[in-house]
């Protein structure tokens, strides 16, 4: 029974997939609300990465709700996870090259991070991959330092500040009576680092947001004892 | 450009079979991490940078790095030297 069922549902992804070829090529460009963005976008919101745009200007409720999303799995393992019990086994100390390797990658991979949040609104990526990237890069030393551990108080309170500053970013939109969340401030020239109006600073946010909630999660999850 | 799309479909195909056939849990989430960097290069190949990033700071580096830790927690991989 439950091989058949499985030969169903192949077969009816087949036939999904197989439809979808059928009436769009490989690799072409079909919905037409992409290209109405394409026209508009760098006009209205004025950042040269028109992706930027969409996830931060026209689509920031959205975005707003998957950073909900991203809290409300953080809290939850947070909370399956727990503290760490006392005499707990520790993972054997790294070598020498792991740990150099470690010091090496910190100051890299916060720069590389920087920059992919700061400039979210020119080149492709934002706060999201930046958020991740600076996220590995505070998780680094404690996997080369096992016993080491993360302050989980700084790292909420980051965490719901860059939240907060979110949020507080949409509100004063509304102050000046336009709808929550609508870009504010000087657009600026397009392509030039301080452009796009406020769509920098909720990146900043966004990214503060992601990178602190990861960097707990993980650093959580490395705390908790290994069952050997 | 055909070629290398092709390329790419095929290893990550047989790295998504290998997930499946590999008894070491740890070599398993190897191959897993193949198939979301094979993904990543899709995606720069069709033109989407953004998604790209995503997918392989998320698809291939977290999501890799959680699996990781969850099979030490869960027992699953042990370390040398270690009863």
């Amino acid at each position: 029974m439950r091989r058949l069922s499985s030969a169903l549902f192949l077969l009816g992804l087949g036939l999904l997939i197989a439809a979808i070829f059928q009436t769009m090529e490989f690799g072409s460009v079909a919905p037409i609300a992409g290209q109405a963005i394409n026209a508009v976008a760098a006009e209205q919101v004025g950042a040269a990465n028109f992706v930027t745009s969409v996830v931060l200007a026209y689509r920031g409720f959205d975005t707003l709700l998957e950073l909900t999303i991203l809290f409300t799995a953080a809290t939850a393992g947070g909370l399956v996870l727990g503290k760490p019990g006392t005499g707990a086994p520790r993972d054997p100390d790294s070598g020498f090259i792991l740990r150099a390797g470690a010091d090496l990658f910190f100051p890299l991979l916060l720069v590389v991070g920087l920059y992919i949040i700061l400039h979210g609104h020119l080149t492709p990526g934002g706060g999201f991959q930046g958020g991740v990237i600076l996220a590995s890069a505070f998780f680094i030393p404690i996997l080369a330092r096992p016993g080491t551990t993360m302050d989980h108080r700084w790292v909420s309170m980051i965490e719901g500040l860059a939240g907060a500053g979110f949020i507080l970013i949409g509100l004063l939109a509304m102050l000046g009576g336009k709808e929550f969340l609508t870009p504010l401030l000087d657009k600026g020239e397009l392509g030039a680092l301080l452009s796009a109006g406020s769509l920098p600073l909720l990146y900043i946010a966004v990214g503060l947001k992601v990178g602190a909630e990861l960097a707990g999660l993980l650093a959580r999850l490395s705390e908790t004892e290994a069952i050997d | 450009m055909e070629l290398l799309v092709l390329v790419i479909v095929v290893v990550m195909l047989c790295s998504a079979v290998a997930v499946l056939l590999l008894k070491d849990f740890l070599a398993a989430l190897a191959a897993f991490s193949v198939v979301s960097l094979g993904l990543s290069v899709l995606f720069v190949i069709l033109r989407a940078p953004d998604v790209a990033m995503t997918e392989a700071a998320i698809g291939a580096g977290l999501s890799s790095l959680l699996f990781a830790l969850a099979l030490r927690r869960l027992g699953l991989w042990r370390l040398k030297g270690q009863t």
